[in-house]
């Protein structure tokens, strides 16, 4: 069974951000790249599943759609423990041009479990996991907290207030939050090395339309000043929620 | 030409997400001159339908299909999609909920149609088609452009409210084909905590963090929670170390939440757990710390320690009910 594990490329979470050429362009001076937390931990689990011998999983790929800064990240996924790489070299602004240019890739080479993010934390677009779904023609599972591959292929996933287990056929989309793995992996020194020799192939992107554009940013408004209740009078508080903020 | 959105309904129930979307669709095919389609999917009765049309839906396409109770998002996405085709819709638009996520990107992928999700206001613009979103988890807002002739977006809960606007209501019975092959999810189990607050749906909720000191100290949240009818969240740390459920774990990598009323008991408020609740209408923090960062995107703020400061909340909140 092979693994194909989508990372996108993003600013570390903690990063202040910025933007130049009258906030058309996002200032990445400075900023520290990361592999998407959602994705991190998606990598986690099909490592996991991998070493469990009993699940026969194979090869764990990951694959990026962008352009040569994001290799940095890829090496990292490989030193945390994925076989091989691929990158799509094109540009991943818009969602359906970066699902569409995973799809061709997947037309081409066969993989029976895919995992991406529930979203990527800078565009927040959340939806290249599900357009790639669509895309292949293949059942996606979304809100997964669990993927095993004992003798069924059964898929946990969250739903509002509970939680579902699902049996499922191969080749699926898992599309990931909170509770894949526990804590990411940190790539180790010996894996670090063993990275520098494993396959990062750089693939050629496919004709294909990008249908949305981010044409400005904007900081939001620094907020008021937070009011002080004294803890002495907290029936002040419940006032001012009745008739200032009207909340409650 | 139209815009279609779709009202998803919980066993046969709208909800306010549901009627915030007829209210912000209503007013947005008004603004593109076009006509508005409301969408419902599985088995639902006419009354409930009815309701819809206090917010403006005039049209509304009812797929009273049994064997769509159960929502699988290709099944959806090939309904909607095939409606949208047949209405010649410019426009689909669905709520930003667990299965809005899973429905329209595959309907963008049909309808090749560029898609935004999670927007929060009415477009900046209709030609060129722009709309503005959060990204960088809070820390920014984008503008985005759709250059393909059909859209989709998703709605941010909990942004453009209610807007009431009474019409008479036209509901047609449609029957899609649907490949049967696309039925095929198979459901092994399901549970389902009954009579709980459900927390991405919240009106109100009280979150507490570390600042708690051990699991055995959340009583006071709960009574709280339990006067205001409200939802228990938590922050990262707190469910890692399961004092809590992760159901609970708001933040960049727990639940983003969008309540009227969120209040943080002892949580230091880190970038990453405000990315998950900066949407709230009002914030309250309790925190010891005058200095603790929670306070800078705090409406209202106490300086107490939270077993003293929650218990009396409590009692506040009950004496103004009553
Ligand atoms: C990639 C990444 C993703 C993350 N995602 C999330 C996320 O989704 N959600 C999230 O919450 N965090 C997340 N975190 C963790 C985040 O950075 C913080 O560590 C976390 O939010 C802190 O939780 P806390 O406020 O409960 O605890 P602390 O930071 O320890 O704060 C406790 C607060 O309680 C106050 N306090 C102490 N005693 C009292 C008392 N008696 N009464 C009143 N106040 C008191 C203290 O002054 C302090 O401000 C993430 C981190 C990373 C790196
Ligand atoms: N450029 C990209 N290359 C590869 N995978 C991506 C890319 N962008 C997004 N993804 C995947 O899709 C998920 C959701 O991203 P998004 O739709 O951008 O919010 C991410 O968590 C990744 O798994």
């Amino acid at each position: 069974m092979k693994i194909l594990v989508c990372i996108s490329n993003v600013p570390d979470t903690t990063t202040k951000v910025k933007f130049k050429e009258d906030n058309t362009l996002l200032d990445d001076s400075g900023i520290q790249w990361i592999i998407n937390p959602w994705d991190e931990l998606a990598l986690t689990r099909a490592l996991e599943l991998k070493e469990d011998a009993g699940n026969s999983v194979n090869e764990v790929c990951v694959i990026n759609v962008g352009g040569s800064l994001t290799e940095a990240t890829l090496r990292k996924a490989l030193a945390i423990g994925a076989d091989k790489a691929i990158r799509i070299d094109a540009c991943p602004s818009d969602a359906y041009h970066v699902a569409g240019q995973i799809a061709e890739y997947l037309k081409e080479n066969v993989y029976d479990l895919i995992f991406s993010g529930i979203e990527s934390s800078d565009y927040n677009g959340s939806s290249v996991g599900a357009m790639l779904a669509e895309f292949m023609n293949y059942s996606g599972i979304s809100s997964v907290t669990n993927v095993n591959l004992d003798d069924d292929i059964v898929v946990s996933r969250a739903i509002p207030g509970g939680k579902q287990m699902i049996k499922t056929e191969t080749p699926f989309v898992a599309i990931v939050q909170k509770g894949i793995a526990k804590e990411p992996r940190i790539p180790s020194m010996r894996g670090i090395m063993m990275a520098r020799k494993k396959p990062l192939e750089v693939i050629p992107a496919a004709e294909l339309p990008v249908l949305t554009q981010t044409v400005k940013f904007e900081l939001p408004q620094a907020k008021g000043t937070c009011k002080m209740i004294d803890p002495e009078h907290v029936e002040q508080l419940v006032e001012l929620l009745k008739n200032e903020a009207k909340v409650l | 030409m139209s815009v279609v959105a779709f009202a998803k309904n919980w066993n046969g129930k709208f909800k306010n997400s549901s009627y915030e979307l007829v209210s912000y669709t209503k007013e947005l095919a008004n603004q593109m001159q076009t006509n508005l389609v409301i969408v419902s999917i599985g088995k639902i009765t006419e009354e409930e339908l009815n309701k819809l049309s206090q917010y403006g839906a005039d049209r509304i396409i009812s797929v009273n299909d049994a064997r769509m109770n159960v929502l699988t998002s290709r099944v959806y996405a090939e309904v909607i999609a095939q409606i949208a085709k047949k209405e010649s819709a410019e426009l689909v638009v669905m709520t930003d909920n667990n299965s809005g996520k899973a429905i329209a990107p595959r309907v963008a992928v049909k309808l090749k149609a560029g898609m935004v999700a999670a927007v929060q206001e009415l477009p900046v613009s209709i030609k060129p088609f722009v709309v503005k979103k959060q990204m960088f988890s809070g820390k920014t807002f984008g503008y985005v452009q759709i250059n393909s002739a059909i859209r989709v977006l998703t709605l941010a809960k909990n942004c453009f409210g209610l807007v009431e606007n009474p019409v008479e209501c036209n509901i047609d019975i449609s029957h899609p084909e649907v490949n049967t092959g696309l039925f095929k999810i198979q459901i092994i189990s399901e549970e389902e905590q009954k009579n709980k607050v459900i927390l991405t749906d919240a009106d109100c909720v009280v979150s507490a963090g570390r600042g708690m000191r051990s699991p055995d100290n959340w009583r006071p949240v709960e009574e709280l929670a339990e006067v205001l009818g409200a939802a228990t969240a938590c922050s990262r740390p707190v469910s890692d170390e399961g004092w809590r459920s992760h159901e609970e774990h708001v933040g960049q990598t727990g639940k983003v939440i969008a309540p009227n009323l969120y209040i943080a008991a002892g949580i230091s408020g880190a970038i990453q757990h405000v990315a998950g609740i900066s949407r709230s209408k009002c914030i309250v923090a309790i925190n010891t710390d005058p200095e603790a960062p929670i306070f800078s995107v705090a409406d209202y703020g106490i300086i107490g320690d939270v077993m003293d400061v929650l218990p009396r909340l409590t009692e506040a909140f009950r004496k103004s009910k009553s």
